[in-house]
């Protein structure tokens, strides 16, 4: 079974992209499926269906997606193996524009659209600079200049992934990616398989639950912003609180 | 080289090698700058000629950009949608050429257009093959942000950066990378207020431009500062802008032009007209004499057109036209 990790910021058209591809190699016979992580809601997995793609969700709740993401996928992948797919995509969407689900020997796309902005592409770090592919999308409603300055800030970002233009309301482009991903490996399991970019340490208290606001409710790992406060000034309300 | 070079104007000596500028300028010849309409061959001697040809060979070797620009594109037939071999076996568009698509909706033209930009192998569904220059094309056509064989014009592109038109310039020329951006952008914006007709400012907001200043904008910018070297224009609308000053200006920045256009004025502008059914090439054609007469005729019913459009926006009725 060949797996690709899809990711991008939310509305980068993932879902779209993703439909546009599969229904290539769904044309030649192939059977596909699809995971799809989010946090609190989708209703992707019904477009996927609608489509005639087998789908799972799994919703993160208070986890970051990509943690989750992590954690589950192993059994995915064993899900894809079971149902005898060809092709098995995990859609996630980088919310917090520091984690990314990319693994190493396993293709990893990440979909970015040219209405997000030029400063779009430093701005989401790893799921960018982690892929192996990038697809630009919404091509079809910015001038040329945009285009092309979109894709140089991505290329900066990120200059040894292959970069494919993708409309995913046409599937202009779409025919091109498929081929992508026949190319890709060969994956039978991802037990033992390593992250790209390690996962960022969310060990303080909220992570953990807490929600009141102050230094005396805040614990393990905290940094703080330097604001030239004067020396003694209490960065909130909290007794006691400066150091 | 020099056998080449001898033909060109300064103008597009300079614009394609900007660092023949300088080279000249230290062999004592900066005057030629002044006359950029002139020909090589009516200023320098042969052996000067060759001399900046050797130059220019060593300058592309060392910056990696010899051989690339793009004089043609040869599209090899594949086959139809039935099965069957796709009609026309070759068709070679050249720099300067204006080449129109037609055929009715579902009929391929966009996987034609896509087998160009993907530079086909015979490894798309129409088993096309495309070739750049004569050759079989590399990988880079496919996959790196510099080398995007077609660029697109169509109706529904808009500009959404928050910039005024020089920022803007500015900013796709710096992207890239190319010499003399100022006489650059300066080139654009008066390609542009040309085209539109109602002049803008080089500080307007791009996103406040008119439509037919945003269009004549894309149009002058894609000619001028676009990697690529094909552009693909889906119909240009008629309201403000001088379409046939458009095709020549992409046609004097050496682009190849491609439009799916079933507008009768464009077509017959194009110097070949492709025609596409069940998924193939069937025929390619070139305006009849008959045709390019009907032009003239064509040209005054659109101005009508636009006299009435003109009349109802002002208000009036249209009892007489
Ligand atoms: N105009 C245009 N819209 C697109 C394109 N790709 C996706 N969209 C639209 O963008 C919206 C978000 O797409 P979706 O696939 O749901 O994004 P996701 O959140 O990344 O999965 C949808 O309304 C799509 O129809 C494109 O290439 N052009
Ligand atoms: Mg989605
Ligand atoms: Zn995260
Ligand atoms: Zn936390």
């Amino acid at each position: 079974m060949r797996f690709v990790t899809v990711s991008g910021p939310p509305s980068s058209g993932k879902t779209a992209v993703i439909i546009k591809t599969l229904e290539h190699l769904q044309k030649a016979g192939q059977k596909v499926g699809v995971v799809k992580f989010d946090c609190l809601f989708t209703d992707d997995d019904e477009l996927f269906r609608k489509n005639g793609i087998i789908v799972r969700k799994g919703l993160a709740g208070a986890l970051c997606p990509d943690h989750y993401f992590v954690s589950n996928v192993e059994e995915c992948v064993q899900w894809g193996l079971q149902e005898g797919l060809d092709v098995l995509v995990s859609e996630s969407a980088g919310l917090c524009n520091r984690c990314s689900p990319h693994i190493r020997e396993v293709l990893a796309l990440c979909v970015i659209d040219n209405l997000s902005g030029i400063g779009t592409p430093k701005k989401i770090g790893p799921m960018l600079k982690a892929a192996d592919v990038v697809v630009i999308t919404k091509g079809d409603i910015v001038s040329q200049a945009e285009r092309e300055v979109f894709a140089a800030r991505v290329h900066m970002v990120n200059t040894k992934a292959r970069l494919l233009h993708v409309n995913g309301i046409t599937g202009q482009g779409s025919f091109e990616l498929s081929t992508l991903w026949t190319e890709a490996e060969d994956t039978a399991t991802v037990e033992g398989k390593k992250l790209r970019f390690s996962m960022p340490a969310a060990l303080c208290s909220y992570c953990l639950g807490e929600t009141r606001i102050g230094s005396d409710y805040q614990m393990g790992n905290v940094r703080k912003i330097d604001l030239d406060l004067p020396t003694g000034f209490k960065t909130d309300g909290a007794p006691g609180a400066s150091e | 080289m020099s056998q080449n070079l001898e033909s060109l104007t300064v103008e597009t000596v300079f614009s394609r090698w900007p660092f023949a500028q300088q080279h000249l300028a230290e062999a004592g010849l900066a005057d030629i700058a002044d006359k950029p309409e002139a020909t090589l061959s009516e200023l320098l001697d042969a052996g000067q000629l060759e001399i900046l040809g050797n130059f220019i060979s060593v300058m592309e070797d060392f910056l990696g950009t010899k051989d690339e620009k793009v004089h043609e594109v040869t599209i090899l037939g594949g086959r139809a949608k039935d099965g069957s071999d796709e009609p026309v076996r070759e068709l070679t568009v050249s720099v300067g050429d204006v080449v129109c698509i037609v055929g009715p909706t579902g009929s391929g033209k966009s996987r034609l257009l896509a087998d160009i930009e993907w530079v086909a192998r015979g490894d798309t569904p129409t088993g096309r093959h495309v070739r750049v220059n004569g050759e079989v094309p590399g990988d880079k056509w496919r996959f790196s942000s510099e080398h995007k064989l077609v660029a697109q014009l169509s109706q529904n592109m808009n500009f959404v950066m928050d910039l005024s038109v020089e920022e803007f310039l500015n900013l796709h020329a710096e992207s890239r990378q190319v010499g003399d951006p100022e006489e650059k952008i300066k080139r654009i914006w008066n390609w542009a207020n040309e085209l539109a007709g109602e002049p803008f400012a080089l500080d307007t907001p791009v996103t406040s431009l008119s439509g037919g200043q945003s269009r004549a904008l894309m149009i002058a910018d894609t000619a001028v500062l676009s990697a690529s070297p094909v552009v693909l224009i889906d119909e240009i609308e008629n309201a403000g802008i001088d379409r046939q000053q458009a095709l020549d200006i992409l046609i004097r920045e050496e682009k190849i032009v491609l439009m799916a256009t079933h507008d009768p004025i464009l077509a017959l502008m194009g110097d070949k007209r492709v025609i596409i059914k069940s998924g193939a090439m069937q025929k390619v054609i070139e305006p009849s004499e008959k045709e390019k007469a009907n032009l003239t005729e064509l040209r005054a019913m659109d101005e009508k057109l636009m006299g009435l459009r003109h009349r109802l926006r002002m208000g009036e009725r249209l009892d007489e036209i």
